[in-house]
């Protein structure tokens, strides 16, 4: 059993985007602010901290959860992966980051960060969802620039793409 | 105040626990103020917004012995560490509890199914929630857990108001028990709320089987709601017992919906519902 008491800090250890970071925190301090303000990473955004906007969504061991409605204690010894994760800095992006680009399926971004770690869990839990499926899975942000159609349109692409290049490389063995 | 991070909870000791025992213990010694942490999925949209201000959360996201969902002795029987979406994508729901499927795809987001637990919901009680909906009307059971005693509750005894249930404040929701799907049993599931994934301003559930015919009602009453209705019951006599259970409800109008609307839909949705598990399967 560990116990941390209120109002003093104590020190928080995860693997941030396969690095091991640690830094003080309240108990009280959401993984957000947490990622945000103690370890600098400021690609996850902070919407509207109950859990219904999407923006903070990140992965915690590879399961796209809510930063908001997560306490920093809570990720202690987690996996955690952020949108900085997805690409090395100043590398190629991601297939889905190129799709979405591709797709203009972003303009503004705010709520880029948290769709782009939510659809990476899904396509590996559903590698062939359907429109209506994919749909059902972005009700969970809110965009209030794209209108989601472009947005639609990268994950299909992206989950047929990743579907014929599996398909293709199990040919190949 | 420690540190420059940015806060909204009021500040409140956390305990991580590691086995039920513990859970139970500390919740017995550190009293009425220290709160269950399981998912957090609602707890900490209520702690953000400071709606409560426990002193002290107690973690049991971690405890093993509890992370678990099994089939036997007609039950489903989910831990109090299991997360929704270890339920909704466990393969084979929909021959156990057919209404699960159909209810898990209008709670909230995926992604908040994904860390939000099965007992979670059911210990918060919100009035427009639908596992409790859903507990209710299949005539599921709770477990309650202290450091001195385990005793086990129907949902209809469970509930009893808004955000209010029979559990002690020493007791741990430590599982609840689904009933497995019946031979011949029908179930429907829907409800209406303004966007996918907010909280339902009406939600309906209907069974039929061989005994009934069973409508419940969730986002009216303080609580889920129950009706029982004769077989075979339709037409204008459907229409009269739909009326008159939208009446009992004792709707109130809020901002979100006013209490003639809510009676509507309780009256649309169950006619709706009743209609899809009692005609004959096409």
């Amino acid at each position: 059993m560990k116990k941390l008491g209120r109002n003093t800090l104590h020190q928080v250890s995860l693997e941030l985007n396969g690095v091991a970071r640690s830094a003080m925190c309240e108990p009280r301090t959401l993984l957000s602010d947490f990622l945000r303000e103690a370890l600098g990473a400021t690609g996850t955004h902070v919407g509207c901290e109950h859990g219904v906007c999407g923006a903070c969504t990140v992965q915690i061991d590879g399961v796209a959860s809510r930063s908001c409605l997560t306490l920093a204690v809570q990720a202690e010894g987690r996996r955690v992966t952020t949108v900085e994760g997805l690409c090395d800095r100043g590398g190629p992006l991601s297939d889905l980051q190129e799709a979405f680009h591709r797709n203009h399926a972003l303009q503004c971004g705010f709520c880029t960060a948290g769709i782009l770690m939510s659809c990476g869990d899904y396509l590996r839990r559903c590698p062939d969802p359907t429109e209506v499926e994919v749909r059902e899975m972005l009700s969970g942000h809110l965009c209030r620039c794209t209108g989601y159609t472009p947005i639609i349109r990268a994950v299909l692409e992206i989950a047929a793409a990743r579907r014929a290049a599996h398909a293709s490389s199990a040919l190949e063995t | 105040m420690a540190g420059d991070l940015p806060v909204k909870p009021q500040a409140f000791d956390y305990v991580r626990a590691e086995t039920a025992d513990e859970a139970v213990q500390q919740l017995c010694e550190l009293g009425p103020d220290a709160r269950i942490l399981a998912g957090g999925q609602s707890l900490l949209a209520v702690l953000n917004m400071r709606l409560a201000t426990p002193t002290a959360l107690i973690d049991i996201s971690r405890i093993d012995e509890l992370n678990y969902v099994r089939a036997g002795n007609g039950m489903l029987a989910i831990g109090a560490a299991a997360t929704q979406a270890s339920v909704e994508w466990r393969p084979g729901l929909a021959q156990e509890v057919p209404l699960l499927t159909q209810v898990f795809p209008f709670i909230a987001h995926l992604q908040v199914r994904n860390r939000g637990t099965v007992c979670g919901s059911v210990a918060h009680a919100d009035p427009s929630a639908e596992l409790p909906l859903a507990l209710l009307v299949l005539g599921g059971e709770v477990v309650l857990r202290s450091a001195s005693k385990r005793r086990t509750l129907a949902a209809a005894d469970f509930f009893r108001g808004m955000l209010e249930t029979a559990r002690a404040p020493d007791e741990l929701v430590e599982e609840v028990r689904f009933p497995l799907t019946a031979n011949g049993e029908r179930t429907a599931f829907t409800e209406f709320s303004v966007r996918r994934g907010d909280f339902a301003i009406v939600s309906v559930a209907a069974i039929a089987d061989a005994g009934g015919l069973r409508v419940a009602v969730g986002g009216v009453a303080d609580r889920p709601r129950l009706a029982q209705l004769p077989a075979g019951l339709c037409g204008a006599d459907l229409d009269t017992a739909l009326n008159d259970f939208s009446w009992e409800l004792e709707a109130q109008d809020d901002v979100h919906a006013s209490a003639k609307f809510r009676r509507h839909l309780v009256r649309r949705l169950g006619a709706q519902l009743v209609r899809r598990v009692t005609e004959n399967r096409s």
